[in-house]
């Protein structure tokens, strides 16, 4: 029975980052990467794959030593230990993948200031235990490299007629170029924002007919 | 030597902006730009962070990094948020009225990207004490810019009838999304001439 109910605990911490809780759609955190650098899908999958490794590690680090940790300097704890695994990452990637660091340029080290990564540790990681919050991280990322995927496919597709850089469309295709120079971050953010309100404020009417 | 300072400053101000190119900051400014007046003092507190940080970077770049390159991301950060809070400290004594007109910002951004993304690009640029400076003061300035028109353009939206489905976030980065194509006509300003 008991462990039903720790089951069910851990899916629903897992999934709630995936899409009620999304980072970038929901809570709007972490916009300055989601932005800067989803101008192709394969930068968003990068960006997101390097934030996972870096959440989840401070995570667990952050878990871990919860009870070893001083409240007046947690904070400050935090950002060492985030900014360690970043720097970690930063020289996986120039030693295995030096093209996409190239693209994705200062905004590997810019990590350590993502919001969305203190805020995890802030509010869950330092408060429960480990694999609750290996778990939240996971959850969390994996949203997190979704609403990436989501952007880069959706400027990539529109800006430069092709996903993961295999051409979509025939040579009548015009390529909407503003889509993946900065302007086209802001509005394909605001249009797929402006789309989820859309359905949610729909459902809502639903649900007032239907006498909910 | 002086057309090269005024290049830098320009190409960070209106060119390469930092929140409407770089996506840098973006926090305060969807956060605190509903008011004109708010968004400038906002604008000034960031201006004044970036020169401390331009000044750390350099120091910490010239004197200690060659030694320990590793260290650079996390020194970069412990280095600007402790001189930024003594700084804090030394102005809370030192001038009563400007630490009342900044003082509730700079806690706030110490740790923002546009901060970090400033000491990162100076570096990655090899940029010397003056060019540092001068590079800070146009991010700064180029901030200050887009904060402030975006709190102009907020304020007059709040006079205006809106579709509550737009409302809010999705709002906000459209006009964001507008402002920098407006921004985009400035790539060419100095290929021109």
């Amino acid at each position: 029975m008991k462990n039903t109910v720790e089951a069910s605990r851990y899916r629903a911490e897992f999934v709630k980052g995936l899409w009620k809780e999304n980072p970038v759609f929901v809570a709007v955190l972490g916009m300055c990467p989601a932005l800067a650098v989803t101008n192709t899908a394969i930068n968003g999958i990068a960006m997101g794959g390097a934030t996972l490794f870096v959440l989840t590690f401070s995570s667990l680090l952050v878990s871990s030593f919860r009870k070893l940790i001083p409240k007046e300097v947690r904070i400050t704890t935090f950002v060492i230990i985030i900014a360690t695994f970043v720097t970690i990452v930063d020289f996986l990637l120039q030693a295995f993948m030096p093209a996409i660091h190239k693209e994705l340029g200062a905004f590997v080290a810019l990590i350590v200031v993502n919001c969305l990564i203190l805020g995890r540790q802030e509010a869950f990681a330092f408060k429960n235990p480990v694999r609750l919050a290996v778990v939240d991280a996971l959850g969390m990322s994996l949203g997190f490299s979704f609403a990436l995927f989501c952007l880069g496919a959706i400027r990539e597709i529109l800006g430069n007629g092709s996903l993961f850089g295999i051409t979509l469309f025939g040579p009548d295709f015009e390529p909407w170029i503003v889509m993946i120079l900065p302007p086209g971050g802001f509005l394909s953010l605001g249009f797929l924002l402006l789309f989820f309100n859309w359905l949610k404020q729909r459902q809502e009417k639903k649900g007032v007919e239907n006498g909910y | 030597m002086a057309t090269d300072l005024l290049w830098i400053f320009i190409s960070a101000m209106v060119i390469n902006n930092f929140t409407l190119y770089y996506f840098l900051g973006l926090c305060p400014f969807f956060g605190v730009s509903d008011r004109i007046s708010t968004a400038f003092r906002m604008g000034m507190a960031n201006v004044f962070v970036l020169l401390i940080t331009a000044f750390c970077a350099w120091f910490l770049n010239s004197f200690v990094l060659n030694h320990a390159p590793y260290l650079r991301l996390i020194s970069f950060i412990i280095v600007v948020a402790s001189t930024v809070q003594f700084v804090e400290m030394a102005i809370k004594k030192l001038s009563p009225a400007l630490f009342r007109a900044l003082g509730i910002f700079l806690p706030l951004i110490t740790t923002n990207c546009a901060i970090l993304g400033l000491a990162l690009f100076a570096t990655n640029k090899g940029y010397g004490l003056v060019e540092s400076l001068v590079y800070a003061l146009g991010a700064g300035g180029g901030l200050t810019l887009a904060l402030v028109i975006m709190a102009g353009i907020r304020e007059e939206t709040k006079l205006l009838e809106i579709p509550k489905v737009i409302e809010g976030t999705a709002l906000n980065l459209i006009i964001a999304g507008i402002l920098s194509m407006a921004f985009m006509g400035f790539a060419g300003l100095f290929s021109t001439t």
